[in-house]
């Protein structure tokens, strides 16, 4: 037993996909002007049937497949999402019971708007660090909402990952953590409302910016790294531009970021985004190799984690289940109009 | 307000959820949903019938596609239900989702998913549990 690390990981993005060009079409704006601005070309859309509480069993299960452990071992389930079926009532509940890890565990839903998931990992290293649990099961995972018309609507968008934590079979040693958090209204939703709002550009300087490159640099500062130490970074990608600007102000390449930025591709999955960017460098990382994942939750606050993949991961059964790249290809197009209806926009009683 | 059937959903969690149906250990027949008791052993099979979790995967026997759905199910249509006979011989009713309905066939093979089953409306309970979708491949191809 060494370190305490990720142990299993699994990830689930919805069928179905629209376009950028069809909701700016929809608008009256030109989709190539926002595919452009956003650096993002479709995202993902979850079918009527589905939501977060779907999203996050679907993900724990591959990631339980892949894992080989008995379900009964895990210890604490935390879901992190900013939309949750139920206002009260966990998610955690009904994805314990569906991967069969109930009754002796502890369960508890977490929002913190985009990383919630990743403060989901930081409480079950905590437990298992403590010696509390032999296992724990953190996920992000999110049906984004967005208002018609609005900004937000060309990126909000559903998946998640979940992430098996332990000291035992670990596949990727976690170094270090280190949060950087203060409150910083740049997003947000109001209790019982069905959208959220958002301070437009002050999304940008005081609120992601600020937050990312103060948790990556004091991570660094507290593992005694420079960006080249890493093989792969990833940061929360509210659209396709962000990740890559801060990126660059961090030092990091594009060949570091490449591998986990998925926003132009799906959109941004909120507590998925960063999780499900880990996913898929994990899906092609090799022995040794070193990542960094810095999360941003509006709000504001980001999570930074050091992580090292150890040799575990070449006899990791990845095959028993879904790549990141495998659900990113795995699509069917949507139009506006059967979008409006699976995100019930429509109004039919 | 709502919640009339919420006992009756929240029983039948284990089957919804996960599957899990009941082996009678005299002539080793499955069932689903769960059985007290077996129809062919009867008696003598009283407390040893006992719970197993199917494996969720099966093929398909048949289908239709329903255009005129029940209320709760409107905004799906048109979608396919099916009858699959699982692994373990036993077969169940369910919807079949994420699946071009022109690409649908019999003996298509399929999986279980998690999905939303129906709710108590807007303020009452969601319910869960299975539908099926066809077998996905995830051999890595890198």
């Amino acid at each position: 037993m060494g370190k305490v690390g990720i142990v299993s990981y699994g990830a689930f993005i919805p069928i179905h996909r629209i376009k950028v060009d069809d909701i700016a079409k929809t608008w009256g704006r030109d989709g190539e002007t926002i595919k452009k601005s956003l650096g993002v070309y479709e995202k993902s859309v979850p079918s009527l049937d589905e939501d977060t509480a779907t999203i996050s069993v679907e993900a724990a299960r591959h990631a339980l497949a892949r894992a080989g452990i008995n379900p009964k071992e895990i210890g604490a389930i935390y879901v992190g999402s900013e939309s949750h079926p139920y206002a009260v009532k966990p998610t955690g509940t009904i994805v314990g019971e569906a991967i069969g890890a109930t009754p002796s565990l502890m369960v508890a839903d977490y929002e913190f708007a985009c990383k919630a998931g990743t403060a989901a990992i930081q409480s079950c290293m905590a437990l298992i660090e403590t010696g509390m649990i032999k296992y724990g099961l953190a996920i992000g995972a999110d049906t984004a909402q967005a208002a018609p018309g609005d900004a937000l609507e060309y990126t909000a968008a559903a998946g998640g990952a979940a992430f098996i934590i332990g000291k035992d079979g670990v596949i990727a040693e976690i170094n270090g953590t280190y949060s950087f958090t203060t409150d910083t209204p740049d997003f947000w939703r109001r209790e019982g409302r069905k959208y959220p709002a958002h301070g437009g550009r002050f999304t940008g300087s005081p609120a992601y910016f600020r937050h990312i490159i103060n948790a990556t640099k004091c991570l660094m500062e507290k593992m005694g790294t420079k960006p080249e130490d890493y093989d792969y970074a990833v940061f929360h990608q509210p659209n396709g531009k962000f990740p890559r600007a801060v990126a660059k102000m961090l030092g990091f390449k594009e060949d570091q970021i490449k591998h986990g930025l998925l926003c132009p591709f799906i959109g941004n999955t909120y507590s998925g985004s960063s999780l499900l960017g880990l996913a898929a460098v994990l899906d092609v990382a090799k022995p040794g190799e070193r990542i960094l994942l810095t999360s941003y939750g509006s709000g504001a606050g980001s999570d930074s984690f050091d992580i090292t993949v150890t040799d575990a991961i070449e006899s990791f059964p990845k095959e028993k289940a879904p790549t990141v790249s495998q659900l990113i290809n795995r699509k069917n197009y949507i139009d506006y109009a059967i979008y409006a209806k699976y995100r019930d926009i429509l109004y039919w009683e | 307000m709502g919640g009339e059937a919420v006992s009756r959903f929240w029983r039948e969690i284990p089957q919804r959820y996960n599957l899990i149906g009941t082996k009678c250990k005299v002539c080793n027949r499955i069932y689903f949903p769960q059985r007290e008791v077996c129809p062919f052993c009867r008696r003598k099979s009283i407390g040893k019938m006992e719970e197993v979790k199917l494996s969720g995967r099966g093929k398909i026997v048949t289908y239709t596609i329903i255009h005129v759905p029940p209320k709760k199910f409107e905004g799906q249509a048109p979608y396919a239900v099916a009858v699959v006979e699982l692994e373990e011989g036993v077969r169940v009713t369910s919807q079949i989702v994420d699946c071009n309905l022109d690409k649908i066939k019999i003996g298509m093979e399929v999986e279980a998913t998690f999905r939303r089953i129906q709710d108590d409306g807007w303020t009452g309970a969601i319910y869960y549990g299975y539908k099926f979708r066809p077998v996905e491949k995830h051999e890595d191809k890198k």
